[in-house]
């Protein structure tokens, strides 16, 4: 139940809706679940919404962090949320 | 030609009929061998064996992105001919017209079947229309067949793929079956990707000229390039893996995909060729479809080998190797 | 931002590698999502994981946990006069007791497969006579969805539309499959998607109650391994925590105004889970303030007797009892062209991903 794909917001429009680009293709979805998405945030959309928004940092970290793993036992924790 | 709308009246062979034929049909095809006065059209073949395909066109919807049925109809047959290794020349067509069809769309259709004839170098020579009911038809469907000669000497078949050959892929997958699905109620979305719909006969004779000893050629029309390879490996009783990749994908067809849950290699294409080519002529056959305006991206995208007799693989990204599997029924846009 | 590194094969060799130098001992881990299932096994990612490790998939495809009578009322719909039934296309294939929202459709009702239930609110507005049924199934990923769509049905004065809820929730279910003797998992992969919704919280008895490690994991092929990677590394270290893979889309919170909407509109009610029985509070039914969008509310239906096909052992899979390729019918009776059960015939169904991408089973 989780298809769902990282689109980059162009542009907001009225009723909480905005139109989304997929690499390169564009579609109009509802922010109503994400209100605070903002232009060239990046979302994830799942059945014509967005269902949260995709924090790019962590998207770097986690890469570089994933990158090293062969190279040295680098634990994972610096990524764990605090609390856990 | 006074109406707007067709009549039934206009298949019931009377004086509309004729109008419809006279001043639409010959009008519009404006081919110098259909005069429509004939039942039957004589013409002159050359030397050689005769190849004859015949395809029916239920697209809807009938006008999309790049196209229309009447372009999928000329070009669908002047390539399945060609796929046998023959120069495409003559098209016959036959239409079953919905009542209350708009005279103007009728136009628009036969007017790009023209044009699409006269850019494959082949003439439509006979014809046939008929009227149903509303509620019968869907607005048109279009039935072509076409005949084309052969050379003497050159047998293209789907067995005979043998195990070293390359599998070539002439262009870019999937543009056709998601530029007709961003029309669609309920899936809309808004892309630049228009169909491919094309003839590609000069293109099969370029590569023929270039790579005399190709085995086959095969258009990966409805079910995509997976239920061509899997046709093939079949017909042959070979394996065929392809290295995803090497296969050539516009990235808005990527995007369309994953936002639909759709696999690239099932989607429908209408201006592609495949074709399966002994190693040492792979390179000058891809310079061939290089040449061709519709071959700009063709690319080697796998290879044929001895077995699992029938079975296609895909070698993925990650050294691994998954089957690609045909289409079962057709695929529904998902969120699972 | 550059998502394709999560696709990058060289990223993912150096995962892979941590993958065999960390699993030294066997451990069977589960997915729970069927995204996961297909994702697994396009990229062929059986392959690459050690001897030690087993993947199993569970059952994390809402489609394939449809129990037989909600199929069978969503037909029940069709049948009705002036009812237009939208749903996912994830739907019109799985056979209920006698038939399949796709086979309805061929004999003639009116079923249109929708991307989003918003483009069903649309049909509804185009079709002011008609009264539009949404079909609606998933998890927590798509409930908060429907329920936004019940709103702006509101919104927008929309009333002849109304939503037949079949849809499931996780955590329990995940309980259900710890506390079930037959199933023996070392740990849990958890469906990213769902967890972007609800956050960490839900899954914390996992750790705590029955100290098996999990990992929220996200859906790209490096994503997967990374999961699969953590979970090795809580099982070497002799850890049972909730970790979260997927960080970029996963707040440890998850999207707290779309888990509010979800409770707005829906309240948990017990569901039947199709082949494995009722899991109490697992369903989700629609309150009272919003029942005029409940459509077993506005288009009271009795569907048949439900039937269930004899030697079907989807409810065996779906637990990771069975694998697809074990059961008796995989590839014979059972196969996307004919299938018997939901498991095969789910776009992601672990029968269907087995039989579309590997050769298990399948007659030469």
């Amino acid at each position: 139940m989780c298809l769902a794909i990282p689109a980059r917001v162009i542009s907001l429009e009225d009723q909480n809706m905005a139109e989304v680009d997929i690499m390169g293709v564009s579609r109009h979805v509802s922010l109503d679940l994400v209100p605070e998405a903002h232009e060239d945030d990046y979302v994830l959309v799942h059945a014509g919404f967005a269902i949260q928004v995709v924090d790019e940092q962590y998207a770097e970290e986690t890469l570089e962090l994933l990158k090293e793993l062969d190279i040295a036992d680098i634990e994972l924790e610096a990524l764990e949320p605090e609390g856990t | 030609m006074r109406q707007e709308r067709i009549l039934l009246a206009h298949g019931s062979g009377g004086t509309m009929m004729r109008e419809l034929i006279e001043d639409v049909f010959v009008h519009d095809f404006s081919d110098e061998l259909l005069t429509g006065l004939d039942d039957a059209a004589s013409l002159d073949i050359p030397a050689g064996r005769l190849a004859f395909s015949t395809d029916t066109y239920v697209v809807n919807p009938l006008f999309f992105p790049g196209g229309d049925i009447g372009r999928l109809a000329v070009c669908g047959t002047v390539n399945d001919v060609c796929t046998a290794g023959a120069t495409p020349l003559y098209l016959s067509v036959g239409f079953v017209l919905e009542e209350g069809f708009p005279i103007e769309d009728l136009r628009r259709i036969l007017v790009s079947m023209r044009d699409s004839a006269a850019e494959a170098g082949v003439h439509i020579v006979t014809g046939d229309t008929k009227v149903v009911e509303k509620g019968h038809g869907d607005g048109v469907y279009v039935n072509t067949a076409g005949v084309g000669v052969i050379p003497e000497g050159r047998t293209l078949s789907a067995s005979h793929c043998t195990p070293g050959d390359k599998v070539l892929l002439s262009g870019t997958l999937g543009d056709h079956g998601i530029a007709v699905i961003s029309t669609r109620e309920g899936l809309s979305f808004e892309t630049d990707i228009r169909t491919d719909a094309a003839p590609l006969n000069a293109m099969v004779a370029a590569v023929l000229e270039a790579a005399p000893g190709t085995r086959c050629f095969r258009d990966p029309t409805r079910g995509g390039l997976a239920s061509t390879l899997n046709e093939l490996a079949s017909a042959s009783g070979v394996s065929i893996t392809v290295t995803e990749t090497d296969v050539p994908v516009h990235r808005q067809v990527r995007g369309a995909c994953e936002m639909l849950g759709y696999d690239v290699f099932q989607v429908a294409n209408e201006g592609k060729m495949v074709a399966v080519v002994p190693a040492d002529e792979a390179k000058p056959a891809l310079a061939a479809m290089h040449g061709s305006p519709y071959g700009e991206d063709a690319a080697i995208v796998g290879e044929v080998a001895e077995g699992p007799p029938g079975k296609v693989y895909v070698h993925t990204a990650f050294g691994a190797k998954r089957i690609m599997d045909m289409l079962v029924g057709e695929q529904l846009p998902r969120i699972c | 931002m550059d998502l394709d590194g999560f696709r990058d094969p060289g990223v993912a060799r150096s995962v892979i590698q941590a993958i065999h130098d960390t699993a030294t001992s066997p451990v069977k881990l589960m997915e729970v999502c069927g995204t996961h299932t297909v994702a697994i096994a396009k990229h062929g990612l059986r392959e690459v994981m050690p001897e030690t490790i087993t993947l199993l998939s569970g059952p994390g495809c809402p489609v394939c946990v449809t129990s037989n009578s909600d199929i069978d009322t969503a037909i029940e719909f069709g049948k009705q006069p002036d009812v237009i039934v939208t749903t996912f296309g994830d739907m019109m294939k799985v056979p209920g007791s006698y038939s399949s929202l796709s086979q309805e459709k061929a004999d003639g009702r009116d079923i249109r497969v929708v991307y989003s239930p918003l483009d069903a609110l649309d049909i509804a507005e185009k079709n002011a006579e008609a009264h539009v049924v949404f079909i609606g199934v998933g998890f927590e990923t798509t409930v908060p969805v429907i329920a936004s769509a019940i709103q702006q049905a509101g919104r927008r004065g929309i009333e002849n539309f109304s939503v037949f809820s079949a849809h499931k929730t996780v955590p329990e279910a995940l309980r259900a499959l710890v506390d079930d003797p037959d199933v023996a998992v070392g740990g849990f992969i958890l469906p990213g998607h769902v967890s972007t919704i609800i956050g960490l919280e839900p899954y914390r008895f996992l750790a705590e109650e029955y100290g098996v490690p999990s990992v929220i994991t996200g859906f790209e092929p490096v994503d997967v391994l990374q999961g699969v990677y953590m979970l090795a590394k809580q099982v070497a270290e002799g850890r049972a925590e909730v970790e979260v893979a997927y960080t970029r889309a996963v707040p440890p919170e998850g999207n707290p105004a779309a888990v509010a909407k979800m409770n707005e509109v829906f309240e948990p009610c017990n569901a039947e889970w199709r082949g494995i029985g009722v899991i109490p509070g697992t369903g989700l039914s629609i309150r009272e303030e919003y029942a005029r969008y409940d459509a077993l509310v506005r288009v009271p239906v009795t569907p048949p007797e439900p039937k269930e096909v004899k030697g079907c052992q989807c409810g065996e899979v779906l637990r990771g009892v069975t694998l697809p390729f074990e059961c008796k019918l995989f590839g014979r009776a059972c196969t996307p062209e004919h299938p018997v059960g939901p498991c095969m015939v789910s776009s992601e169904g672990s029968c269907a991903a087995y039989y579309r991408y590997t050769d298990y089973g399948k007659s030469p």
